[in-house]
């Protein structure tokens, strides 16, 4: 039956398309939906770490959203809740277990953050809004892109906070010996967990001055 | 609508399935996992005696470094066992008596190094770390400390290398041979004091616990020293 759909409508139809790429832009969970700071403030002082974290979310949000579809006729409605939050954190869990093993420093470096993916509203929000009602692949998609939104922003100000904090990118200089001669100082500020909330304003408010849609008149 | 009956059955088979999952690749990966947990204490251990490793030539350079190490019980006689395999975290629950001490001895240029693991708490959780001490037994080598849940900022400054450093060169012992240890004092150190370092700022609580750490630590291997000095 789902057969005969996808043959009707193309793998990347501009409906599924949007699924992935509304996310991004214009429906972005954290500039829009202003959903998953909390992660953000503690974990987007490097980039190496925002980007396991955002990678991560990726993983487990695509999968999870491909699970509860393939299950979403099978659930009862009564304990759904339930069996979101234990496809969640089974997934977190096994992310968990294998950036111990295999990327230990930074797993160390994410810390509890890691397990907080369970609570990333972002993740139950699109089980819930999406993977029950739809398809698998839209459902992909749709998490896909979710997480996606997530991870740029989570990038974006790993970046800033990374080359304004500590002058490096990925743990690399790129602020050269020559500025520091000149006087100019890494501002300590970045590091601190406010400072990513600034960086969120301020994307917020280039975001909307570049979307009108966006703006709230009210 | 969905039965009880139905709804019980989907949750224990939901249940069953996940830990099966979750267990085999808890299985899986366990050698993967403590194998990094291995190269990091390696690493501290190397990191105490002023010796940057990474993580493919740790374990080289901690068979060429470290010589030989021991587990002391509290009147300093040496007792069997493997000390890397001690978990510190257990025998701090132990009274002082029952503990098994481990040391680590290193030859660096022919001289003689010990390094002691200390264990202690600090603010948001356990803290631990590594002493080397030089063949005086007094004067410090080198120290590596680490925190579970330290602040980043404040308390978690212990773990770095700015503060770390300070410790080079302190003395454990007064002139007069009396045990002084070596304490992070609030507001700073006077430059010419053998047994202070900096105390954190802002990291207070942590900073004292860490100063806890090293002389409660150091005072259980008072007996070894003493012999050791003896010969």
């Amino acid at each position: 039956m789902s057969n005969n759909n996808s043959q009707q409508e193309p793998l990347f139809s501009l409906k599924n398309k949007r699924l992935l790429s509304n996310p991004i832009g214009k429906d972005n969970p954290i500039t829009v939906q202003v959903l998953g700071i909390c992660s953000i403030l503690a974990i987007t002082v490097q980039v190496k770490a925002s980007l396991v974290m955002a990678v991560s979310v990726v993983a487990v949000m695509g999968l999870a959203n491909v699970i509860i579809s393939i299950l979403r006729k099978t659930i009862p409605p009564r304990i759904r809740i339930i069996v979101q939050l234990v496809v969640i954190s089974s997934l977190v869990i096994l992310v968990d277990q294998i950036l111990k093993a295999f990327v230990y420093d930074v797993s160390r470096q994410l810390s509890v953050f890691v397990g907080l993916i369970i609570t990333n509203c972002i993740i139950m929000g699109r089980l819930e809004a999406f993977a029950l009602n739809n398809k698998v692949w839209p459902s992909f998609l749709d998490g896909v892109g979710n997480a996606a939104g997530y991870g740029a922003i989570l990038l974006v100000v790993g970046i800033v906070r990374e080359l304004f904090g500590a002058g490096t990118l990925m743990g690399h200089q790129v602020i050269p010996q020559a500025f520091y001669d000149l006087g100019y100082e890494n501002n300590g500020l970045m590091i601190l967990p406010p400072m990513a909330l600034i960086t969120v304003g301020i994307i917020i408010w280039i975001h909307r001055a570049r979307d009108r849609e966006l703006i709230d008149v009210s | 609508m969905y039965s009880n009956r139905y709804i019980f059955l989907y949750a224990s088979a939901m249940v069953i399935i996940v830990a099966i999952v979750l267990s085999t690749a808890a299985t899986l990966l366990s050698p993967f996992q403590e194998r990094n947990i291995r190269i990091e204490k390696i690493q501290n251990i190397l990191a105490s005696i002023n010796i940057e490793s990474t993580k493919s030539n740790a374990e080289e350079l901690f068979g060429e470094y470290i010589i030989d190490a021991k587990i002391l019980d509290y009147q300093g006689v040496e007792i069997e066992g493997d000390a890397f395999e001690i978990d510190m975290a257990e025998e701090n629950r132990k009274k002082p008596e029952d503990r098994n001490l481990p040391l680590y001895i290193a030859k660096i240029e022919n001289d003689t190094i010990y390094i002691i693991p200390l264990y202690g708490s600090g603010l948001w959780g356990p803290i631990w770390g590594y002493i080397s001490l030089e063949a005086d037994l007094t004067t410090i080598l080198g120290a590596n400390f680490d925190h579970s849940a330290e602040t980043p900022g404040l308390g978690a400054e212990i773990s770095e290398s700015q503060f770390e450093s300070q410790f080079k060169g302190k003395k454990i012992y007064d002139d007069a041979g009396a045990f002084r240890s070596v304490s992070a004092i609030r507001g700073g150190a006077r430059d010419d004091d053998p047994h202070g370092v900096d105390a954190i700022t802002g990291g207070t609580i942590t900073s004292n616990g860490l100063n806890d750490m090293i002389s409660n630590g150091l005072k259980l291997y008072e007996p070894f020293f003493k012999k050791l000095k003896a010969i």
